[in-house]
């Protein structure tokens, strides 16, 4: 990593919002075989907000969030994350900057052979090496707790109902306090009475721990909660952009199709 | 003199039957070829292994609970089929030995069988089938659901922590588990010659191990440590390299075994013959 580079991840590990760009996509394309899936996205997530990502399947929202942090190579553009370039990183460079990512999967992504504790231990062990036994109990039940599931410690996922796999992989997101929220999806699959708390979740963490959020979603209420900002991703494209208040008054037939 | 008529060749011009012909060569090429790009494949996939297993970060706890999993795990079914083989061997060969007059060459020959080829293949392909399709189904099922992933986000590096530890344990425990099996086959032979005869098991194992010599069990020994490779590595292979639907978990673990299998025969075949070749 150069020098530039290390001083920008140090910065950014202090929590002041700035609202400066802390993710910034140019021309984004990805293909699969002869399908484009992305056709020259380009967004940018700031300091502090919650930027919601809308669009129907298919539509490349899970392909551009695995874009972001490494798991899909892209094909064209560049992608910055606390202004390093994604593509351009080391396989260790990549591994230290996802340190300040977390990642909410859409089908939770719990590690069955393991406890929840032991879920939520694993990457705590791993990304944050110099903590203590104690700190890291401590840890663990703080974001439990955050989450409203301190008795589901001992517990394997399992046994665990599809709204508390998706709050315990919400814990062992936040548990190693990352700078920026990537939600795949949250609220895909559960009831609706599930789907508010998930979405009132996603802005405690927000507010709690200062995190920017890009949230994958096609579920609108939950945009309605969440979005500071909506993005409308339609066959790889952006379709519009901008505040809940100009979707709504939008009078295009496909926004209007959306909202209903 | 009748006349023959010229076979007339017509560029681009096929029968019915000749297109069958080419249809089935075409799909004995496919499996082939598939087979030759998963040998190639695994080998890759082989090297990628040792080359994560020198770096730094040695996953310890998950080689040792990995470790667990394959042998400890393992040892109520090679206790049975282990037993069962020198049983079964010993009931075949009694009659023929005694139409000889040498029944008392019977343990020697028994234990010979055993260690040599008997105990390792047939404990091999047994692992293959347990072990070798968990590891498919087990690695497979956390792809779809994005457990793998999920590790990678985690700063964690899922070949190392997942595919080397699993690798490492099958290449250790199952020679452990083949000797093993072989011990409860020479039990099992023991079982199988009193069932028409008399003989202590002192006497029978001083024969038994009277006839076997240190060269009978060092070959055996090796090619114990490259099943245990194919094993971990095919399973692992499979598992990890799984599609994204459900569907391919149940593919992933079928296809492990009979890979995994097919090799184990081959790698036997082989080890046969360098053995036959210096010794």
């Amino acid at each position: 990593m150069n020098t530039s580079q290390t001083e920008i991840l140090t910065d950014a590990s202090s929590k002041n919002i700035t609202g400066k760009p802390v993710i910034e996509i140019n021309n984004l394309k990805k293909s699969f075989d002869k399908q484009e899936v992305l056709k020259n996205v380009s967004l940018t997530l700031n300091d502090g907000e919650n930027l919601v990502v809308l669009g129907k399947s298919g539509s490349g929202k899970s392909v551009l969030i695995k874009c972001i942090v490494g798991l899909l190579t892209s094909d064209g553009g560049t992608i910055k994350v606390f202004e390093n370039n994604v593509g351009e990183l080391s396989r260790k460079e990549l591994g230290e900057l996802r340190h300040k990512i977390g990642f909410l999967f859409q089908s939770g992504a719990l590690y069955d052979s393991m406890t929840v504790k032991q879920n939520l231990e694993f990457p705590l062990r791993r990304i944050k090496r110099n903590l203590t036994e104690k700190e890291i109990e401590e840890k663990v039940n703080e974001v439990l707790e955050n989450v409203g599931l301190a008795d589901a410690l001992n517990k394997m996922p399992s046994q665990l109902s599809g709204g508390m796999r998706k709050r315990i992989s919400l814990a062992r997101t936040i548990v190693v306090d990352p700078m920026i929220m990537l939600y795949d999806e949250p609220t895909t699959g559960l009831d609706p009475v599930t789907s508010d708390e998930i979405s009132s979740l996603i802005n405690d963490v927000q507010k709690k721990y200062k995190t920017s959020s890009l949230i994958i979603t096609h579920d609108i209420k939950c945009a309605r909660s969440t979005a500071n900002r909506i993005i409308m991703l339609n066959e790889g494209e952006i379709y519009m952009e901008g505040k809940l208040a100009d979707f709504e008054n939008s009078t295009d037939p496909f926004i209007e199709s959306f909202l209903k | 003199m009748k006349k023959l008529n010229p076979v007339v060749k017509v560029k681009g011009f096929a029968t019915k039957q000749s297109v069958r012909l080419s249809e089935k060569t075409m799909a004995k090429t496919a499996i082939a070829n598939n087979f030759l790009t998963d040998l190639s494949d695994v080998f890759l996939f082989l090297v990628q292994i040792f080359r994560e297993t020198f770096s730094r970060n040695f996953e310890f706890k998950e080689f040792f609970r990995q470790c667990f999993q394959i042998g400890y795990k393992s040892l109520p079914l090679i206790s049975i089929t282990g037993t069962i083989m020198g049983l079964v061997l010993t009931i075949q060969s009694r009659p023929v030995l005694v139409k000889f007059g040498a029944v008392t060459m019977l343990p020697g020959m028994v234990a010979i069988s055993l260690i040599r080829e008997m105990g390792p293949v047939i404990t091999a392909l047994i692992c293959a089938g347990k072990i070798g399709s968990g590891m498919g189904a087990e690695l497979g099922s956390m792809k779809v659901t994005e457990q793998i992933d999920a590790m990678e986000v985690s700063s964690t590096n899922p070949m190392r922590f997942l595919v080397v530890t699993r690798v490492w344990a099958a290449i250790i425990m199952i020679p452990i588990l083949i000797l093993y099996a072989d011990t409860f086959g020479i039990i099992g032979s023991w079982a199988g010659a009193n069932i028409k005869g008399d003989v202590s098991f002192v006497l029978f194992f001083s024969q038994a191990f009277g006839q076997v010599h240190f060269m009978d069990l060092i070959p055996a020994v090796i090619k114990s440590f490259f099943f245990g490779a194919v094993i971990g590595c095919v399973g692992c292979y499979k598992g990890y390299n799984a599609g994204r639907g459900t569907e391919s978990v149940g593919v992933a673990a079928n296809s492990a075994v009979v890979l995994a299998s097919l090799l184990v025969i081959i790698v036997d075949m082989i080890a046969v013959q360098i053995t036959d070749m210096l010794l």
